[in-house]
């Protein structure tokens, strides 16, 4: 029923400006996600994973090497590569209902098409009688859970994620985390999403991917596998702590060397 | 006591105050302005021939009314901010979204743009004056002049300040680049939009009376001027009021456009 594909990143770099300014952000990154993978990129602020999202959307054109989606080379962005960013980017004139109609309307479907995925997709994220109301009317855990909304019901071939709980209180962020796992489990997108939260790596991740500081690179891949559905109490197993206390040490370290 | 709350949340920065209070103060400073040109004119303060009784006013109001000079001269002048100000918006607000979205239009535009807008309009009377005549052309010309290019600066101000992820946003959801001014960057702007329009009207209207002062035959600016050589200060007084009014009445009516088609912004 949905679409999702690999991502394959190889011997990435990219360069920001030019001259004495000049920010080298990637250097010779890679990696690769699997189809209907929850990968989770931790790394050092400023390391470069943003740049890496917006690399794979398309926002921003690499430097060096080479990235495919689906074995198809990067031309820009497009619907088929979905993105949460971590600032709110609803659009603030349109309802709750036409934002997440937006990306199905310009693909051009039908009326009654587009209705159907609002409906489905607003009902994912609970926010059916919500349909009618304006962004700013939303608190900021309600904007992402449509943004979530808006980014699936275009049914990319993978989501791209850049903190997007990093902006709302830890007792959102749970309830958040949650109900991304579940709309996860109901489409099983290839996911790549990138946090601070090393909880949350843990509790999301099929893979985290840990990064170093600037220019980023790829430090260590930590496969989890714990079963799912991950239950609350499972940050308190030993082994969920002992991973836990592992990144910390791999980003602890990093600070050390800077 | 909930009076008291009342005056105290008008203590408060940026605190809402009641509907009630709110009209309260707008009356009484009005009556305070009104009071204070009664006491002026009336206490023999100022001499009537500089300052005229506010009933003067309302008199010779009346009178203008009746033998339509009044409403001539208003719809006049109202015509020609109309048309005036409708060419130059018609321009200046897709020009100045191009201009703030792509930075050839801006780097092809500021220079000249920024050259103009700090050349006063007056300078160019003479000059429109001697190129169009003194018909309606001449005037209007002069607040497309007035008004065009400050609109434009500040449209394309806003276009450009419009959030960077946004737009990705709108990119990751299958907008081109080529429609990203139309589906994006027009809805974006619309409530700044349309209060640089509600600003500038207000400049076109400034630019108007000095266009009628140097040269008309109808208009509230024109009808100012022949009072002024008959020393007719209650004439003057109603034309500037006939002008406010008209101002208060297009500021209302840009802000209540505001609310039905950009009802989502506050
Ligand atoms: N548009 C840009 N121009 C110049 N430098 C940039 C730009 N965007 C990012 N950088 C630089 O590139 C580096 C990586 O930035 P990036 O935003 O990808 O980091 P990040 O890992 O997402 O950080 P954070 O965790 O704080 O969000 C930083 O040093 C940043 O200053
Ligand atoms: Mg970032």
């Amino acid at each position: 029923m949905t679409s999702s594909a690999d991502i394959t990143i190889s011997d990435v770099s990219l360069r920001y400006g030019k001259g004495a300014k000049t920010v080298l952000a990637l250097d010779g990154i890679s990696l690769d996600v699997k189809p209907n993978e929850f990968a989770v990129i931790v790394g050092p602020s400023g390391c470069g994973k943003s740049s890496l999202l917006y690399l794979i959307a398309g926002l921003e054109d690499l430097t060096g090497g080479r990235i495919t989606v689906g074995g198809q080379g990067i031309e820009g962005p497009g619907p088929d590569r979905g993105m949460v960013f971590q600032s709110y980017t609803l659009f603030p004139w349109l309802t709750v209902a036409q934002n997440v109609e937006y990306g199905p309307r310009r693909r051009g479907l039908g009326e009654a098409e587009r209705k159907a995925l609002v409906d489905h997709y607003l009902e994912e994220v609970g926010l059916a009688s919500f349909r009618n109301h304006y962004p700013a009317q939303l608190s900021g855990g309600m904007k992402q859970r449509v943004a979530i909304a808006r980014a699936l019901a275009n049914d990319p071939a993978v989501l791209l994620m850049d903190e997007p709980f990093g902006a709302l209180d830890s007792q959102t962020r749970h309830t958040m985390q949650r109900l991304l796992l579940r709309v996860w489990d109901h489409s099983h997108k290839t996911v790549l999403f990138v946090t601070h939260d090393i909880e949350e790596a843990i509790l999301l991740a099929d893979r985290v991917f840990v990064m170093s500081g600037r220019p980023g690179q790829i430090r260590k891949v930590l496969t989890v596998d714990f079963p799912r559905p991950r239950v609350g109490d499972i940050v308190l197993d030993p082994a969920f702590i002992a991973m836990k206390r592992e990144i910390m040490g791999l980003l602890r370290s990093e600070d050390d060397d800077h | 006591m909930s009076d008291k709350s009342a005056f105290s949340a008008a203590l408060v920065p940026y605190r809402p105050i009641s509907a009630g209070l709110s009209v309260t103060l707008g009356v009484l400073v009005w009556a305070l302005v009104l009071g204070g040109w009664m006491y002026l004119a009336n206490g023999n303060h100022v001499p009537a021939m500089f300052l005229p009784d506010p009933g003067k006013v309302l008199a010779t109001a009346g009178k203008l009314a009746m033998d339509g000079s009044l409403w001539s001269n208003t719809i006049a002048s109202a015509q020609v901010v109309l048309i005036g100000f409708v060419v130059s918006s018609v321009v200046a607000v897709p020009l100045g979204l191009y201009m703030g979205t792509y930075r050839a239009v801006q780097a092809a535009l500021d220079p000249l743009v920024n050259f103009i807008r700090y050349l006063p309009v007056t300078s160019f009377v003479p000059l429109f004056i001697l190129w169009i005549g003194i018909g309606l052309e001449e005037r209007v010309a002069v607040i497309v002049f007035g008004t065009f290019f400050q609109q434009l600066v500040m449209i394309a101000d806003a276009a450009r300040s419009v959030p960077r992820d946004l737009v990705n946003a709108a990119y990751t959801l299958g907008t081109k680049r080529s429609t990203t001014v139309r589906h994006i960057v027009f809805p974006s702007t619309l409530p700044a939009v349309l209060d640089v329009l509600r600003v500038t009207v207000g400049w076109a209207w400034t630019y108007l009376v000095v266009a009628e002062l140097v040269a008309a035959k109808s208009g509230l600016g024109y009808m100012s001027l022949k009072a002024m050589r008959g020393f007719q200060v209650d004439i003057i007084f109603l034309a500037i009021a006939m002008i406010g009014i008209l101002g208060l009445i297009t500021d209302q009516g840009f802000r209540l456009l505001r609310r039905v088609i950009a009802p989502w912004a506050i």
